[in-house]
């Protein structure tokens, strides 16, 4: 390396004595390590690129465009440019001043010929239950060459005096908006500006997110139950015999959840073998209804979970040394005083990271409600999918996985705080 | 060590009811599986034991009839793709975050992951929603992009494995011995990485020949693949043929991971590891 060797402008270094040049050459020796190390990282960083960049792409944008449709929707702000104006100026009392129903009824004209009045209508809508025909209405009134003005065409129809048209119009035009996020909430802005609970008979959202935790809990509390005393047993067995239970356990694991799903379907008819068993032992006097019902969904849900929530804590058993137990009994405790005192606190974490990741993974569920629940069974997932393949409300279906990612999120945080992200064996 | 040598009743009593309550459990976790197995050479057309008789008429439906041909097809094309680039560029990634001077591990690592954390229905529809702008809905590119987001976490993890039990060394002696980068990736890291390699691409094949959601939502009528035909089928008239499908579905899925993990146990023991 060039930089190593004296060369004429080193001279005066030279001059200056033997500890001066190794001075130098120190300082040059690490400039040049650091010189390769940056190379280093960055040939690291590029090797890396290629899929950072596809992921940010295929995964990372598609999600913040979809969460940004929760807060920002300019349909109402692009097809009334002319009503926004008008009524920047209104302070949200009473009806506002004839301009803007003058503004507003030439803005419907021109939404007609440009073929965004429908657009229009849908998303006012979302905000106005029964703006939709009330909108297409006007419009084709206004579209009639009637030779009456405008403003009295507007006046005509009562739909527009009514007084939560305008407080709806007004914070519709403001394209950044927080309405589909509190909606998804059961919230609303009231007209003093507070934020209020939607009547009864609108709330559908918080108790579909009171579902989802409801059935998330009792399906991690099931697997909880069913499977920590077989990783028990399989974290006590001689090397061969675990090894069976093991393949038992991965069996399900490594099959996909919609072959697992259709087969409870097959298991869960009215004729089928759950319902057989169940009278057989006696426990149902009648075949139940178990498909499209509550109970259904946890047991297959249950069975689907199983392996995340036993796998976690086997692998922590199996770290638990057997003279430890053997230590507590010879010192004269009893057995199940042994278990809470020296073996529960050391699987806790285990159990912990077993129960989290059930519990997440129960949040997103799809797949299964749709096809084992009822229609009263459905989680949020369900309804996400719902309103973009029915409704076409993209808005809300944005507002409701900005929540459930909220939540997500938020457990896996914890899940990663006290666990770490270790934990996460996908094997 | 279930039991002391010198066990007490009440030992005994608690070991075999422990036995008794984990058999249960096994049949719980096992009889849902193994289910449609039977069912699919089932001559009639009820799910209902006994069996009529035994045939291949369900599999001659799935294998035979044009619409689950296509949908083998689609299934095929798309797992092949995302194993592909997945294998590809996670295998690259995985070698990028072995090195413990890779910048910012600690924020790219819960990023990769990140797809495996998020709801699905969310990426699926947000996937619908940005490639339906771009010209990707209806593609296999657009199937196969999403998939690779879903299925590269199990490369990076499962490669990045087998890279801590390779020696660095080896790469320098490598280089030092004249070889370039190139070259010695492919004549000394990959050779002895290549369980790993190999595990994360069965891990990727199965995670999109498997995968349901992100297929609903970006696939076009001819695109269907397998599991949406099966989605398909279950939510219109359950037909014996889903439980063929399910069990040619469940057997590739099963013979794939087994090797997966003999492969990734095999990486992480094999000689010339440090």
């Amino acid at each position: 390396m060039s930089a190593l060797q004296p060369s004429e402008v080193d001279r005066p270094a030279l001059a200056r004595g033997r500890s001066a040049a190794a001075d130098a050459d120190r300082k040059s020796v690490s400039a040049a390590l650091r010189r390769a190390e940056f190379g280093d990282r960055l040939r690291s960083l590029l090797l890396a690129a290629p899929l950072l960049v596809l992921l940010a792409l295929s995964f990372g944008i598609p999600i913040v465009l979809l969460l940004s449709r929760a807060v920002y929707d300019p349909t109402i702000a692009d097809a009334l440019p002319r009503t926004a104006a008008a009524l920047s100026g209104w302070n949200g009392q009473g009806l506002p001043a004839d301009d803007a129903f003058t503004a507003l009824a030439s803005d419907l004209k021109d939404d007609q010929v440009k073929g965004t009045a429908y657009e229009l209508a849908k998303s006012l809508n979302a905000r106005l239950p029964g703006a939709r025909s009330q909108v297409l209405k006007t419009v084709r009134k206004l579209g009639d060459d009637s030779g009456q003005p405008p403003l009295e065409i507007m006046k005509s129809v009562p739909f527009w005096s009514a007084p939560s048209t305008w407080p709806a119009i007004q914070n519709g035009t403001r394209s950044f908006t927080s309405f589909y996020l509190l909606s998804a909430l059961d919230l609303r802005w009231n007209t003093d500006g507070g934020i209020e609970r939607v009547p009864p008979e609108q709330a559908i959202f918080v108790q579909v997110f009171l579902r989802t935790f409801l059935v998330a809990a009792a399906v991690t509390l099931a697997t909880l139950i069913l499977g920590f005393p077989l990783a028990y047993l399989i974290a006590n067995l001689p090397k061969g015999p675990a090894a069976v239970l093991i393949v038992a356990v991965l069996l399900p694991f490594w099959t996909s959840i919609l072959v697992r799903t259709a087969a409870w379907t097959v298991l869960l008819q009215k004729f089928g073998l759950v319902n057989d068993l169940l009278l057989w032992v006696g426990v149902a006097s009648d075949r139940l209804d178990l498909m499209y019902s509550r109970m259904g969904l946890i047991i297959a849900m249950t069975h689907i979970q199983l392996p995340f929530t036993l796998l976690p804590i086997y692998s922590v058993m199996r770290t638990i040394q057997p003279s430890q137990m053997k230590a507590a009994y010879s010192l004269g405790a009893r057995p199940f005083t042994a278990f809470r005192r020296i073996y529960l606190p050391q699987v806790f974490p285990g159990v912990m990271a077993g129960c989290l990741l059930t519990f997440i993974l129960c949040l997103g569920y799809y797949i299964t409600p749709a096809l084992i629940g009822g229609a009263s069974d459905q989680l949020i997932s369900n309804f996400i999918a719902n309103y973009v393949n029915v409704e076409l409300n993209w808005e809300m279906a944005a507002a409701l996985s900005f929540i459930l990612l909220v939540f997500t999120l938020a457990l896996f945080g914890i899940f990663a705080r006290i666990l770490g992200l270790d934990r996460l064996k996908l094997v | 060590m279930l039991l002391s040598p010198y066990p007490t009743t009440g030992d005994r009593i608690r070991v075999t009811l422990l036995w008794i309550w984990c058999g249960l459990v096994i049949l719980f976790l096992l009889v849902p599986i193994l289910i449609p197995v039977p069912l699919s050479f089932n001559s009639g057309a009820f799910f209902i034991f006994p069996l009529e008789g035994l045939s291949t008429r369900w599999y001659e439906v799935v294998l035979g009839t044009q619409r689950w041909q296509s949908a083998i097809g689609n299934s095929l094309i798309v797992a092949f793709g995302t194993t592909l680039i997945a294998t590809t560029l996670g295998t690259l990634t995985a070698i990028a975050l072995s090195d413990e001077k890779f910048p910012g591990r600690r924020i790219v690592m819960p990023l990769l992951l990140s797809p495996l954390i998020v709801p699905v229905v969310i990426t699926a529809v947000g996937s619908y929603l940005f490639y339906a702008r771009v010209g990707l809905a209806s593609s296999y590119a657009g199937i196969i992009l999403a998939h690779t987001a879903l299925a590269s976490p199990f490369v990076v993890v499962t490669v990045g494995a087998s890279l801590t039990g390779f020696d660095r060394n080896l790469m320098r002696a490598a280089a030092i011995s004249g070889a370039k980068p190139v070259t010695a990736f492919f004549r000394v890291m990959l050779p002895l990485i290549l369980p790993g390699v190999l595990s994360g691409a069965a891990f990727a094949f199965v995670t999109s020949f498997d995968e349901v959601v992100v297929v609903q939502f970006l696939a076009s009528a001819s695109q269907r693949t397998m599991p949406l035909e099966m989605f398909i089928g279950l939510r219109e008239k359950l037909s014996p043929a889903i439980t063929a499908a399910a069990t040619l579905m469940m057997a590739l899925s099963i013979v794939l991971l087994v090797v997966a993990n003999l492969l990734a146990r095999r990486g992480l023991k094999q000689p010339g590891a440090a």
